[in-house]
């Protein structure tokens, strides 16, 4: 009898290749300043694509080109390349349903991106998640899921396995897993038994608040008990946490920066309570009548992406001609990823039954027969 | 045992998949090597657990304790902490973690003390596992097994007595596991563990001191295979897990009035071998289908209707089928007896369907 051809010792279980050509290091830089100036404007541009984005996701959602739920993510876009920003390409990243900006800050182009709410075969999932399940296994985008809450405890198993491959395996290296929610998501008590079983097994997973203030139509202080001291919580799974005013990016990193190393080198779990704001409505069928334009009008004042461009400019690492070339690029870019998603094929009627199962053996269904689907795009 | 790799979906890393050997040429399943249900289970992990460091388990009480109902006694002795691993009461926070580290390649097995409390961890298991593949567009698979007791009997009422399998085989996605004598256990639980896709594994608590010969030499059973493990021609009853010996104990009182029937094991209900079934009922041309799930939208009612569909012509009754009663589980011995199919019960359906 020979013996099954387990996975060889010497590599990891999750074969990314594609990803190879990407660069793969976080930056060693403790503070922002000390950034090179590449890196920074690079945020810029990352920040502005996702605004740009967003407000053409908005535009084909009113054409009706984009269906279903839809949940734009303006006004947060500090958080997710802030964050990303400090963390190495091959750390697995998980987040909720507001995922577009975790996506283009991970790496997904945006035809990618914008075929997939197209429901096109060219999108990340081939039409088949739409806008809150957005996949990029070669840039470790463990998904958007749609189910508030159920990706915390999956953050702590991408930690738990990113361990469990350098300890029992042999193989992998020291990784930090960044788990997004928003504030509705602390409610949840999968997020309490995930910050539990993350302390009690030195899991490395941030769990990283995008506290936005509100869960839907309800403000923070309707939906969760003591929601100024949030960090006490984590700190009574004895998990360290901090507050970080998410609006500044630089300010991010310099928060955020040190917590993601020290995560890694001591395989330990950390909460972040981000402080940011949501622009539009919760999604795209949201009146907000639970808010003033006031307040809106307020932390747009505050705006993360005209703060960063003026710190670059006060650096000198942009002018207003660069600026204006930077979102020209922008806007042509995403004007082409919403043509090219419209000119995207859409799925044939045979997809429908594909992806189902991994190994489809005969009778798994009395009225469907599987198959293997088309290559996916991004793999 | 040749390990192949065959048709797998490219999200599979390091697929292998068991050469599975022809009915004639499985290891016999006579002889006097002796083991109980929960060895044969704990056989089949700790085998696959040699060949494969990607495979562990992890459960309440299945290390230190050495299980709760000591499916995995020895197992933390031989794979230490970081590959047998007690876990808090936290159900849906570590079927969630678990199937995170499936769809990054690792394989592995959560045990349920009981699946009457995977309810809690309904949702990653019904949502993220089966749906994994096809809501990341192929990217993402998720090789994983959950396992445990399954089904009334020990009087344990109506919060430890689930039945799982009509509420979860309903999701396309999962695989459905459900042996009902060690042999099969071992051989099923080895695919399982090996198989690509999120199995659903149904053990019975009742049937885990459950002894019978377990070979040596290694082998895996395929899913989707019925084991006729009674033949007649009088009725074919079909049934899967704990049933199965309620069947066959109804098929010798039966056979002392003269009456023979078949008794076909389903051991897996997703992927569900109708073949086996529509071959015997144009032998017998009656069809009882025996399930200790309750009866509406239960596996049966799946049964039944696949056997209209597919060989309404060749029945000479209308199929039938035998549920538990349609209520929830009681406690006291007597009723819990009652409310399961019982050769008893099983007896009467037999009779009304050969004078209907
Ligand atoms: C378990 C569950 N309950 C309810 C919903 C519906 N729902 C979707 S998002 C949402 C609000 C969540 O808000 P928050 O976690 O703060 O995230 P944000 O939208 O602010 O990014 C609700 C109630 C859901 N998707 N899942
Ligand atoms: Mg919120």
């Amino acid at each position: 009898m020979t013996q099954a051809t387990a996975a060889s010792s010497e590599q990891s279980p999750m074969n990314t290749a594609k990803a190879d050509s990407l660069p793969m290091q976080a930056p060693t830089a403790k503070t922002a300043t000390e950034l090179p100036k590449e890196i920074l404007v690079k945020w810029l541009y990352d920040m502005q694509l996702i605004r740009e984005f967003e407000n053409r996701t908005m535009q084909a959602y009113q054409q009706a080109k984009i269906g279903g739920f839809c949940h734009i993510y303006t006004g947060q876009e500090a958080v997710a390349v802030g964050t990303i920003g400090c963390v190495n390409h091959d750390d697995p990243v998980i987040t909720a349903y507001r995922d577009h900006g975790h996506a283009l800050a991970r790496g997904m182009t945006p035809e990618a991106c914008m075929a997939e709410m197209f429901g096109r075969t060219t999108g990340c999932a081939k039409g088949k998640g739409g806008s809150m399940h957005m996949f990029d296994r070669p840039n470790w985008l463990m998904g958007g899921h749609g189910i508030v809450s159920a990706q915390t405890p999956m953050g702590a198993g991408f930690a738990f396995a990113a361990k469990y491959e350098l300890e029992v395996m042999g193989t992998g290296k020291k990784k930090v897993c960044l788990c997004y929610l928003g504030d509705g998501a602390l409610d949840q008590g999968c997020f309490h038994e995930a910050q539990n079983l993350a302390s009690l097994w030195d899991l490395p997973v941030i769990y990283i608040l995008e506290n936005n203030g509100y869960s839907m139509g309800t403000a923070i202080e309707r939906h969760t008990a003591n929601f100024e001291n949030l960090v006490d919580r984590a700190k009574g799974y004895g998990i360290r946490g901090i507050e970080i005013d998410g609006l500044d990016i630089m300010n991010v990193y310099d928060k955020f920066k040190p917590l993601a190393d020290e995560c890694r080198e001591t395989s330990r779990p950390a909460f972040v309570d981000l402080k940011t704001y949501r622009y539009q409505g919760h999604s795209m069928s949201d009146p907000q009548k639970y808010r003033t334009k006031e307040e809106v009008d307020q932390y747009k004042d505050k705006d993360s992406i005209a703060k960063l461009c003026a710190d670059l400019m006060d650096m000198g690492h942009i002018d207003e001609t660069g600026w204006k070339a930077m979102r020209k690029e922008i806007a042509d870019i995403v004007r082409a990823s919403v043509e090219s998603a419209d000119a995207a094929p859409i799925p044939d009627a045979d997809e429908l039954f594909t992806d189902v199962y991994a190994n489809p053996e005969k009778n798994l269904s009395p009225t469907a027969t599987y198959t293997h689907g088309t290559k996916n795009p991004l793999m | 045992m040749t390990m192949i790799e065959t048709d797998i979906h490219p999200a599979i890393d390091n697929p292998a998949l068991p050469m599975f050997l022809p009915e004639d040429q499985m290891p016999s399943r006579q002889g006097d090597r002796i083991i109980q249900f929960r060895e044969a289970l704990r056989e089949a992990m700790s085998e696959e657990m040699r060949k494969d460091k990607r495979v562990f388990l992890l459960g309440e009480e299945v290390a230190q304790y050495n299980g709760a109902y000591k499916v995995s006694q020895g197992m933390l002795d031989e794979f230490g902490p970081k590959r047998i691993i007690d876990t808090p009461i936290s159900e849906n926070g570590f079927a969630g973690m678990a199937i995170a580290a499936a769809m990054t390649g690792l394989r592995p097995i959560v045990e349920f003390m009981s699946w009457s409390f995977s309810f809690v961890a309904a949702d990653p298991i019904l949502n993220n596992a089966p749906k994994m593949l096809y809501m990341s567009g192929g990217q993402f698979g998720c090789p994983i097994v959950f396992r445990g007791n399954d089904g009334a009997g020990g009087q344990l009422a109506s919060t430890h007595s689930w039945c799982v399998e009509a509420l979860y085989a309903n999701v396309p996605g999962l695989k459905m596991a459900i042996p009902s004598n060690p042999y099969d256990a071992k051989g099923l639980l080895k695919t399982a563990i090996n198989d690509p896709d999120p199995v659903f594994f149904m053990e019975s608590e009742r049937m885990l001191g459950d002894k019978a010969h377990v070979p040596e030499e290694e082998y895996y059973i395929p899913f989707g295979r019925a084991r006729l493990a009674r033949e007649g021609d009088a009725v074919t009853l079909v049934s899967f897990g704990r049933p199965v010996h309620f069947c066959l104990e109804a098929a010798e009182t039966l056979a002392a009035e003269g009456i023979e029937v078949d008794v076909l094991d389903m051991r897996t209900i997703r992927p569900l071998d109708i073949e086996s079934i529509i071959e015997r009922v144009k032998v017998t041309n009656k069809v009882l289908v025996v399930d200790q799930s309750w009866p509406f939208a239960s596996i049966a009612s799946e049964v039944v209707t696949q056997i209209c569909e597919r060989c309404f012509d060749w029945l000479d009754s209308a199929p039938a089928r035998l549920n538990t009663a349609d209520v929830p589980t009681p406690y006291a011995k007597g009723l819990e007896y009652d409310y399961l199919p019982n050769p008893e019960r099983i007896v009467g359906a037999v009779r009304k369907l050969i004078n209907a």
